[in-house]
């Protein structure tokens, strides 16, 4: 009797070492048994009850600015949990966000971790909703992981005629199917302080400005003068990158070789002549130096910004108390102003896909819906967040409207210079590698700026580096 | 009914319950390492990526990816790697053996010991990426270093640490060195601390300084354990990588000087680029295994010695 206790008091501690390893493997989750499926099975089930009561929409994106659109402006939202991670709805839907930084293809890494476990996960957790950027959009937009928006969503031609074309065409794949819907058009401006434009220039009027700053050629000299008078023309090397980087000649790679555009030669001149002559303060674009010149103690001339940059980065920079009161006072607010500069060109951009194997479709369409083609909603967060919505019509009526300003930029109405340059917004050489070629092409020449290395040697890194991130190609061809 | 009972206990083998107890863990080692060394092994011949979202391979290629990997810059990453951790392992070393014999010296009786042991021990309880994370945040371009360097006037123009070589280098292994001195130290006094006192008594009677006790006897002494501390340590130092990867933001920059080997080995699992990942994972495990070798015998080399010696003694 004793002997039979003790050896099932072995075999049960054996067993529950075996059953946690078991467990382990499983919650790995790179190979699913027989036994796995049939637990996830009957954990969907067990949430199928419960999907009765109200399902989950999971969305994954790589900050909170989507996040507080949705908590903000989605119609149905009824509370939003204390710390962020979760949205209720109306009809009782939890809405779970799930938000990896992007750096690095981070974000593009996990997500891609997930979509290609898509078909296996229990229905609750697939994915309902990612956000990509238009650096990578191709990528996900010639998948299979996204569904059609007119097709398979359910959106029609009328719902998505207020939009920008070019939102629309960079979304849409090489059989012509629609992937994905944005709330917002990005186009690029300059935006200057206008105490040191005063200092420099003795204008801060935005069009006196743009006259000075039309051309390459007058930015360098203006950033000249701004240098004698003890400023700096930019914060770092990359700010000017996307003015270069967007106005190129062809696609960042063909087949399998990489091109190096004469315009991105031009970006590496530029910079080094800056670098050396002092002309800015050698940080590099999100690190802490770049974000405390946009602040009171700054001493930078200006910044190439696009739409979002103003309203969510800008703004946030520029106060001397963040968690004060959005107000003239309150650090430089009111002391920016943008203009056109040198060049057009955008930044950035979040698009909203929709994922394939999503359990929610209708939910998705009405997302959709309410935040990317409902003028209304479009309006209502450009006059609130002063964001520029991709809502052709709205946008046209605000930057007519003579009374509206942005206080923030002392009273100039920023949407009227967007409307005019998102005409020119021409993304036709976007491609799946950007966000690779562009974040290896920057930091292999930072290390030229900084002069470490020559300009050889720079190069030699970005063909070592590219060609790590992406196996497939395989030379890099220089202009 | 009682005989057979006792006929079962005289063939109970006891043996099975050991083969029971140490299951567990060949479990865990056949399936957490053994499967993926194998499979690591089996993959480094094969070209095995991810284009975007499609799956290339795998497709056999024999010996492309080492052809590859050799004409590649991995002698410049394993050169890195192995600067960057001489410029921690020399304070370290040094600094843990003079720790040491203050801290075993009978003579200097040095008060909270038991304190300074946990106080240097410290450094090495943070996770190491905290750690370089913080690194980053002091040394960063305006950063508090440089503010106060600059307030008090020992600079004019604050010192961009991490974009210079030597900067960046030289956080590397300073780091490395804060994190690592206390556990050698602890080796190191142990060490110390097993040689018989009666030989320093000896030596001190003899008329030795403490300068000559330290190289004459302490040093010799403590040889085995100073080997394998060398060893482990290197083996630690190839495997780098949170340190610099997080000091450098995962760009291994300047120049690519502080991309270690395992950071290289990173930058191919960015692309899930299993096939050359495969192959530099191999080329680390044959290193790895030669040092283990070496540690297995320069610590078995006398033991043995010693063996022999005191059988040879019983013989005469």
């Amino acid at each position: 009797m004793k002997k039979n206790a003790k050896k099932f008091a072995g075999l049960l501690l054996a067993g529950s070492m075996v059953l946690s390893l078991a467990a382990c493997g499983s919650s790995s989750g790179s190979e699913s048994t027989p036994k796995d499926t049939e637990a996830a099975a009957e954990a969907s089930s067990a949430a199928g009850d419960e999907a009765k009561a109200g399902s989950t929409l999971n969305i994954w994106c790589w900050n909170d600015e989507f996040q507080s659109r949705f908590n903000d402006y989605y119609p149905e939202v009824k509370e939003v949990a204390a710390d962020k991670s979760t949205t209720t709805l109306n009809d009782g839907t939890v809405v779970k966000w799930t938000i990896n930084p992007n750096e690095n293809s981070n974000y593009q890494n996990k997500l891609d971790e997930a979509l290609l476990n898509q078909e296996s996960t229990a229905d609750e957790d697939k994915i309902d909703i990612f956000l990509i950027e238009a650096d990578y959009a191709l990528k996900y937009v010639d998948s299979e992981y996204t569904l059609d928006v007119v097709n398979d969503i359910g959106l029609t031609d009328s719902d998505l005629s207020g939009q920008y074309q070019y939102t629309k065409d960079i979304v849409t794949d090489s059989n012509g199917a629609l992937k994905g819907t944005t709330w917002q058009a990005t186009p690029g401006l300059f935006a200057y302080r206008r105490s040191i434009a005063k200092d420099v220039l003795g204008t801060d009027d935005p069009e006196q400005v743009q006259e000075a700053l039309s051309d390459w050629d007058k930015f360098n000299a203006v950033a000249e003068q701004a240098n004698a008078k003890g400023y700096k023309m930019l914060s770092g090397y990359d700010d000017a990158y996307r003015t270069f980087s967007n106005n190129v000649s062809a696609p960042w790679v063909d087949g399998t070789s990489v091109k190096v555009d004469a315009n991105l030669m031009k970006w590496v001149e530029q910079t080094k002549e800056f670098t050396d002559k002092g002309y800015n303060n050698k940080t590099s674009l999100w690190d802490d130096g770049w974000a405390a010149d946009q602040g009171p103690d700054g001493d930078v001339f200006g910044f190439f910004y696009s739409t979002w940059g103003i309203n969510f980065t800008l703004l946030g920079n520029s106060l001397a108390d963040p968690d004060g009161a959005e107000e003239v006072g309150n650090g430089i607010y009111g002391d920016y102003a943008v203009c056109e500069g040198p060049e057009p060109y955008y930044w950035g951009g979040t698009w909203i896909c929709a994922a394939a194997g999503t359990d929610n479709k209708d939910l998705v369409k009405d997302v959709m819906l309410k935040l990317t083609c409902d003028s209304d909603i479009m309006k209502k967060i450009t006059l609130d967040t002063e964001d520029y919505t991709n809502n052709v019509s709205a946008m046209n009526e605000i930057a007519e409207d003579s009374t509206y300003g942005s206080s923030f930029l002392g009273g100039q109405n920023h949407i009227a210079l967007f409307a005019k340059s998102a005409e020119k917004i021409d993304m036709s050489n976007a491609g799946k590698y950007d966000q690779g070629c562009n974040e290896k092409f920057q930091a292999a020449f930072k290390d030229y700026f900084d002069g470490n290395v020559d300009l050889d040697t720079a190069k030699e890194n970005f063909e070592t580096a590219i060609t790590e991130l992406y196996p497939n190609l395989t030379e890099v061809v220089w202009p | 009914m009682k005989v057979p009972a006792k006929k079962r206990k005289q063939n109970v083998s006891y043996g099975k319950w050991g083969y029971i107890f140490i299951l567990p863990f060949f479990l865990v080692f056949f399936i957490f390492q053994l499967i993926p060394l194998v499979s690591t092994i089996y993959y480094s011949f094969f070209e095995y990526y991810r284009d975007g979202l499609t799956i290339v391979g795998p497709t056999f290629v024999g010996l492309d990816n080492y052809k590859a990997l050799f004409s590649s810059d991995m002698l410049k990453y394993m050169g890195n790697t192995i600067i960057m951790w001489l410029i921690g392992f020399i304070p370290q070393i040094i600094v843990s053996l003079v720790l040491a014999a203050w801290f075993t010296d009978l003579r200097m009786r040095i008060r909270g010991k038991q304190f300074f042991k946990v106080v240097i021990y410290m450094p090495n309880l943070i996770m190491a990426s905290a750690f370089a994370m913080l690194f980053f945040a002091l040394f960063s371009d305006n950063g508090p270093v440089n503010s106060a360097l600059v307030t008090m006037g020992l600079i004019k123009e604050p010192i961009r640490f991490l974009s210079s070589v030597i900067g960046t280098r030289g956080l590397v292994g300073l780091m490395n060195f804060l994190m690592w001195f206390g556990n050698t130290t602890i080796l190191l006094m142990a060490a110390v601390m097993g040689i018989s006192p009666s030989l320093f008594e000896a030596a001190e009677l003899d008329g030795c300084n403490h300068r000559q006790i330290f190289f004459r006897i302490t040093l010799p002494m403590i040889r085995p354990i100073l080997v394998y501390v060398l060893i482990t340590s290197m083996i630690g130092g190839i495997q780098m990588f949170d340190v610099p990867q997080i000091l450098t933001n995962g760009t291994g920059r300047p120049d690519r000087s502080a991309t270690s080997i395992i950071m290289f080995l990173n930058n191919h699992l960015y692309s899930k680029n299993y096939g050359m990942a495969g192959a530099i994972s191999v080329v680390l495990f044959i290193i790895c295994a030669i040092l283990c070798i070496g540690v297995y015998f320069t610590l078995n080399k006398d033991d043995g010695n010693e063996h022999k010696k005191k059988k040879k003694g019983a013989v005469k």
